[in-house]
């Protein structure tokens, strides 16, 4: 007999926990649903936007009633409980029915705080909780005038305003001196006022309720002052309590909230609880984001995976008043010792402020602009080191080189359903809205998985974040806390490495049983980066995995869309003979290639190779003295040369001869994702070296060593690491960069990105300030090529992985 | 009832992989699974016929090598979210031969 598991609380936290679950364990348990409201569940999030006319109710249901019967579980509405007995496992309800269960899950979610002044109960006298206080609210604005909202925060302003569009004069009535003052500093709530002020609300500020007037019904609310003003209407927004009262009647230990552990277990392990209703480590949570990360761990233990923790969440708030831009998370009001970088505009609305501790962002407001507060959210949770772009980066993303996208993405939701957002895979705007509405998508991934959009080269994902949150409301998932490397694991790129490293992981089955992957061969996309990082780190010693690779390194050469191949043989510096031009030429004819072009990296391309051709075609290469070109790996690719100081007049160096050493050193390593050098002879730059992953300048007095640019999707340019005087420093410092490179960036990283996230600072301090693990990181790096530089087209053209170039052939 | 094709042995096709399997008409991809099972469907992703030939085995499907759709081996059937399916072709296995029908 399975299990039976039943769920108090019909909200948002609850329901999403059983939606995990059944992605994790489809038919591990009888899954039980009882909640008060009598509607299946909703987005709560959404419902300011009804109150104020933008969508209906039905709008808002996130799962309908077919969905519960759909996945096997029962449904009870309009009915609570009304105790838990812990020791029987049965819950008591309100129409006297009793229910079993073997785990029980709370997520009661949290009752609207109304202060117990004179007058509260009489009617007309709201908090703003659920669908039947909008609907009061609504019959409310149709046949009265007067509204007063008490408190000035993000739920009571919401009220404000969509009581304001129905028609009613509101007042709003707030305790301190300025609105949000938890999600805003001083100039920013002052903008705020102004510009709701300006919409027609009128506030009332540091005024303290003390009594509401009338007779049966709410006539007037008075305050401390002895003050008074007239109102049809009150609405209570002071604040939520988490709802906790069954669960302390049940003897659940309780403080401000149900208290729960990492695992979201109360004190009793068979009860459960998540979403407003708790307290973890001091917290309550009343922000969606975090409940769905609760709600995440608790499906975990629940389905008995047992790997999962809930470490806490930092938040950010939107506020959801069509027009009004604010946006604020982390510290934003800063401490001693913290630094603040201001960007103000007060007649164009605009006020930016971020708070910067060693040089990391820990807090952020935002007024008028917000485009930019998913980014600096991002920024905020990795911790990133934004000196190379501090001076900059109140300016926004797009001003760090995000091309083409720049203008558009402040004006995303006023974009037409055709427009394209998605360049990749030819996704408009229609589609992913869509997509979100029709199949109740709440994250960047599940957009990702059903449109495809931003799913390829990610240029736009700040385009599809702006469209998921502007069609769910604050609703979305933004970045998570932690992201496991794919849907295998829980365990993020770094602890993977730091295991293999330092627990002397060597192959990818003890890294799949050490840390508990859930897939017994992983996937596509884990199985590549496991073992790169085994490769790198345990050279001479790890056997590569062809299985684990994805095509092109497999076969060799870039597979093309007719299932052809591309090869592009090796070609040190860029130099070549006639000799070898004329291998080239020979095999073009030999094997009838349909086409060939010179390639941004200076080599030769020879498209239309059937893959049954691939080790001949190689074996006559080979013959010529031509080795793999690795253009299609994460591998190092090219190192492109100029002409340098034999034949250039302007040359100061001889870049070509050394560009071909670079390569010599280099060629045929591993790397997390591809790995472009240049070398230029001058200034001048003809090589394009400060847009490669390591460029080198050549000028009069040594070499200009430039690290972490990229030509790309987002074109960056290198940050210059250091200057040298010799050649063999050149090789050095490449050596230690790449090496550094290799073992610390995640899988799929390329340079640019990984600069950005340690920081300049961090890679200056082992490369060129420590002379000591400079060379150490050298030496690792020409050990590990001792076992890299073999050439793979040589080892296939003689016969090694035959089966991968021949197939089977059978009659019929 | 058609008839069995002996295709390859075992050993042939590598574990977490597969073989491209042509005959006069059709192309074909033969996978065998960590756990030495063995399918066969026709070499052409349901989406923008990649060769599935070429992806990467995981349990019992296939990634295509072209835009990352899975395929499940068994089934013939992309995995969700997307939608779509490839045609499946019987096999067996007998005495370290595997067999295929066309």
């Amino acid at each position: 007999m399975k299990e039976k598991l039943v769920l108090i609380g019909n909200g948002m936290a609850g329901v999403r926990t059983l939606e995990e679950l059944l992605k994790l364990d489809n038919g591990a348990y009888r899954i039980t649903v009882i909640g008060a409201e009598p509607h299946p569940n909703y987005n709560r999030i959404m419902l300011s936007p009804v109150l104020a006319g933008e969508k209906a109710v039905d709008d808002i249901v996130l799962n309908t009633r077919e969905w519960y019967a759909q996945n096997g579980i029962e449904l009870k509405t309009g009915d609570a409980v009304t105790a838990i007995d812990r020791v029987r496992r049965t819950l008591t309800l309100a129409s006297g029915a009793s229910v079993d269960y073997d785990r029980l899950l709370i997520a009661t979610g949290s009752t609207p705080f109304i202060i117990p002044v004179p007058g509260h109960d009489k009617q007309g006298v709201l908090g703003f909780r659920d669908i039947a206080d909008v609907e009061q609210m609504l019959a409310a604005a149709g046949q009265y005038r007067k509204a007063v909202v008490i408190g000035g925060g993000l739920l009571g302003l919401e009220a404000a305003n969509g009581l304001m569009k129905k028609g009613m004069e509101v007042t709003v009535v707030h305790l301190l001196d300025r609105l949000l003052e938890r999600q805003l500093d001083g100039p920013a709530s002052a903008l705020l006022k102004a510009s709701l002020e300006e919409r027609g609300l009128t506030f009332l500020m540091e005024a303290q309720t003390a009594e509401i007037t009338g007779g049966e019904r709410v006539e007037g609310v008075r305050f401390a002052d002895g003050s008074e003003i007239e109102a049809d209407l009150v609405v209570m927004a002071v604040g939520i309590r988490p709802n906790m009262a069954l669960a302390q009647q049940a003897g659940i230990y309780c403080e401000r909230g149900i208290l729960v552990s990492d695992t979201m277990q109360t004190y009793d392990p068979r009860v459960y609880a998540v979403g407003e209703c708790v307290q973890h480590r001091g917290t309550c949570y009343g922000l969606v984001a975090p409940l769905f990360e609760q709600a995440k761990v608790a499906a975990n233990h629940l389905a008995s995976f047992g790997i999962a923790r809930y470490e806490g969440s930092v938040t950010s708030t939107k506020l959801k008043v069509t027009g009004i831009d604010l946006f604020s998370a982390g510290e934003f009001i800063e401490a001693e010792g913290d630094e603040t970088l201001v960007l103000q505009d007060p007649a164009a609305g605009i006020y930016k402020k971020l708070v910067l501790r060693d040089n990391r962002i820990k807090g952020a407001v935002m007024y008028g602009d917000t485009m930019d507060g998913t980014w600096y959210f991002t920024l905020l949770r990795e911790g990133t080191d934004i000196s190379a772009f501090r001076s900059t980066i109140l300016f926004g993303q797009h001003d760090l080189g995000d091309a083409g996208h720049g203008d558009a993405r402040a004006s995303t939701m006023a974009l037409p359903d055709g427009a394209e957002i998605c360049g990749c895979n030819g996704v408009c705007k229609g589609e992913i809205v869509d997509a979100i509405t029709k199949k109740g998508l709440f994250t960047l991934e599940e957009v990702r998985a059903h449109t495809k959009a931003s799913s390829s080269c990610g240029s736009c994902t700040g385009l599809v974040e702006a469209i998921l949150a502007g069609t769910v409301g604050e609703g979305y998932d933004k970045v998570p806390s932690k992201k496991g490397m794919c849907g295998c694991t829980e365990h993020s790129h770094d602890e993977v490495i730091s295991a293999i490293r330092h627990g002397g992981l060597k192959t990818m089955q003890a890294v799949r049983e050490t840390l508990e992957w859930s897939t017994p061969d992983g996937c596509a996309s884990c199985r590549p980066a496991l073992n790169y990082y085994l490769l790198a780190h345990w050279p001479g010693e790890y056997r590569d995995d062809a299985q684990s690779r994805f095509i092109n390194e497999r076969a060799h050469g870039n597979i093309q869309k007719d299932g052809t191949y591309s090869v592009v043989p090796r070609m040190f510096g860029g130099l070549c003979t006639a000799d070898e031009l004329r291998a080239i030429a020979d095999v073009s004819d030999k094997y009838r290639v349909p086409e060939m072009k010179v390639t941004g990296g200076q080599r030769i391309d020879l498209f239309g190779i059937r893959k049954e051709d691939l080790p001949a075609v190689w074996r006559d290469l080979a013959a010529a003295g031509f080795v793999s070109g690795h253009a299609y790996g994460k591998a190092l690719r090219t190192v492109k040369t100029c002409a340098g100081k034999t034949w250039c007049r302007f040359g100061t160096q001889n870049s070509t001869a050394l560009g071909v050493k670079l390569e010599q050193l280099t060629w045929g390593s591993w790397m997390p994702h591809k790995f472009k050098l240049a070398v230029s002879g001058c200034p001048r730059n003809c090589a394009e070296a400060t847009i490669k992953d390591f460029g080198v300048v050549c000028v009069d007095s040594g070499y200009e060593l430039h690290v972490g640019g990229n030509g790309g999707i987002k074109v960056r340019v290198t940050d210059l690491l250091c200057k040298v005087q010799t050649e063999e420093e050149v090789l050095e410092y490449c050596g230690a960069f790449t090496q550094k490179y290799r073992e610390e960036a995640h899988y799929l990283e390329r340079t640019a990105p990984w600069v950005e996230r340690v920081g300049l600072n961090h890679i200056k301090k082992s490369i060129v300030d420590d002379a000591a693990q400079r060379q150490a990181l050298y030496e690792r790096f020409k050990h590990s090529q001792q076992f890299a530089q073999v050439d793979p087209w040589g080892q296939r053209a003689g016969g090694e992985e035959a089966h991968e170039f021949t197939p089977l052939k059978v009659a019929g | 009832m058609k008839e069995w094709i002996d295709v390859a042995g075992l050993e042939e096709i590598p574990r977490l992989g597969a073989r491209m399997v042509h005959t006069d008409s059709l192309h074909l991809a033969l996978f065998r699974t960590a756990g030495d099972e063995v399918f066969a469907l026709e070499d052409a992703c349901p989406h923008k016929q990649g060769p599935l030939s070429q992806g990467m085995v995981h349990g019992t499907s296939v990634t295509c090598p072209l835009h990352n759709w899975k395929i499940d081996l068994a089934s013939g059937e992309a995995l969700a979210p997307d939608e779509g399916c490839s045609r499946t072709f019987k096999t067996r296995i007998q005495d370290g031969r595997v067999y295929l029908s066309i």
